[in-house]
């Protein structure tokens, strides 16, 4: 096995990798970003200066751009040739998530507005 | 002339007669193996989580007249968790670090400040959850509560194990050292208290922020 082909093996997710110094220096800057990110969060939903409407969507890309500093950072996953399967099963549990979320989520609402008695009917029950 | 016969020039095997699909090189090691199996239940996990939080969107509504998420939810203290969980999974690396460099000391005190800082987020979510059912709202209370303890109390029962499983790491490797498969252990350890750290991060924003916003 020449030492070019020992490099192409694959890795394991979570796997640090290279010198002490910049294995830590990958975990200072995720820690650094992540808490930017969660800062950055916070302080969206807090402050009143940003267009109301927008800050849940802005929140949601907050926290998807923090999943990814979270596996680039802390689980190393990578776009590199060894990292293909982590990478590919990654974007197969992505597709589920999502698929699972959006369905639900979209499915339930229009049930919601379609086929739960309004507000005017639940008065009335409850009022017995 | 045998050279020949037994590495053909072109296939998708790369020659020999054994196919085993694996490439010429065959299976991989089982360092790595056993961390890429451990990483598919991760990310099933992942699934498992986004079904409750389906649950959760669909029903956040659902209050039947109780206590809504803007009455509920303090977000001092999620700010709390959500720095303990993080930094937790910070040292979690830096254990990973010492652990690879064969550093009893330096593996065993990160480990231990791991476990510390995830107590700390696990006491909070329980002193909250606490509250929550003293003030009137516990999870019979409405669906929306309900699909709540459910999916925030599934994460938090993922960090108790979590907890336990760093207890039970660190002991292992005070009394057996870093053997290969205790250390693939290991690996799988931090691989699960780094996906916590990705759930965590929908849940404080999906839960917490979004459900306070004014």
């Amino acid at each position: 096995m020449t030492e070019n082909e020992d490099q192409l093996l694959d890795v394991a997710p979570g796997q640090p990798h290279d010198s002490i110094v910049s294995e830590t220096w990958a975990y200072v800057i995720g820690l650094g970003l992540a808490l930017l990110l969660t800062g950055i969060s916070f302080w969206v939903a807090s402050t009143g200066v940003l267009w109301g409407p927008g800050v849940a969507v802005g929140l949601v890309v907050l926290a998807i751009a923090q999943m990814g500093v979270h596996l680039v950072f802390f689980l190393h996953i990578t776009s590199g040739p060894d990292n293909t399967n982590n990478v590919l099963a990654l974007a197969f549990g992505v597709l589920i998530v999502f698929l699972v979320m959006i369905g639900t989520i979209w499915i339930m609402s229009h049930m919601n507005a379609n086929m739960m008695p309004g507000p005017e009917m639940t008065n009335l029950q409850m009022q017995h | 002339m045998s050279t020949v016969s037994e590495t053909p020039a072109v296939g998708l095997t790369h020659g020999g007669s054994e196919d085993t699909g694996l490439g010429h090189r065959g299976p991989e090691s089982k360092s790595i193996v056993v961390p890429y199996g451990f990483w598919l239940f991760v990310l099933s996990d992942m699934v498992l989580f986004s079904a409750l939080f389906a649950t959760y969107a669909a029903l956040v509504t659902a209050t039947d007249g109780g206590p809504t998420t803007n009455q509920l939810f303090d977000r001092t203290l999620v700010a709390i968790e959500t720095v303990a969980l993080l930094l937790s999974s910070f040292t979690c690396g830096l254990a990973m670090i010492a652990a690879k460099r064969r550093n009893m000391t330096w593996t065993q005190g990160w480990l231990l400040v791991t476990g510390l800082l995830g107590a700390v987020f696990l006491f909070i979510e329980l002193y909250e959850f606490a509250k929550m059912v003293a003030e009137g709202a516990p999870p019979q209370r409405s669906a929306f509560l309900s699909s709540f303890f459910t999916l925030v109390g599934c994460h938090g029962a993922h960090v108790t194990a979590g907890l336990l499983w760093i207890g039970t790491m660190m002991a292992q490797i005070w009394a057996k050292g870093f053997k290969e498969h205790i250390v693939r252990r290991l690996l799988c350890l931090s691989i699960f208290w780094h996906a916590l750290d990705i759930i965590w991060v929908a849940i404080f924003t999906i839960v917490y922020l979004i459900g306070t916003l004014p």
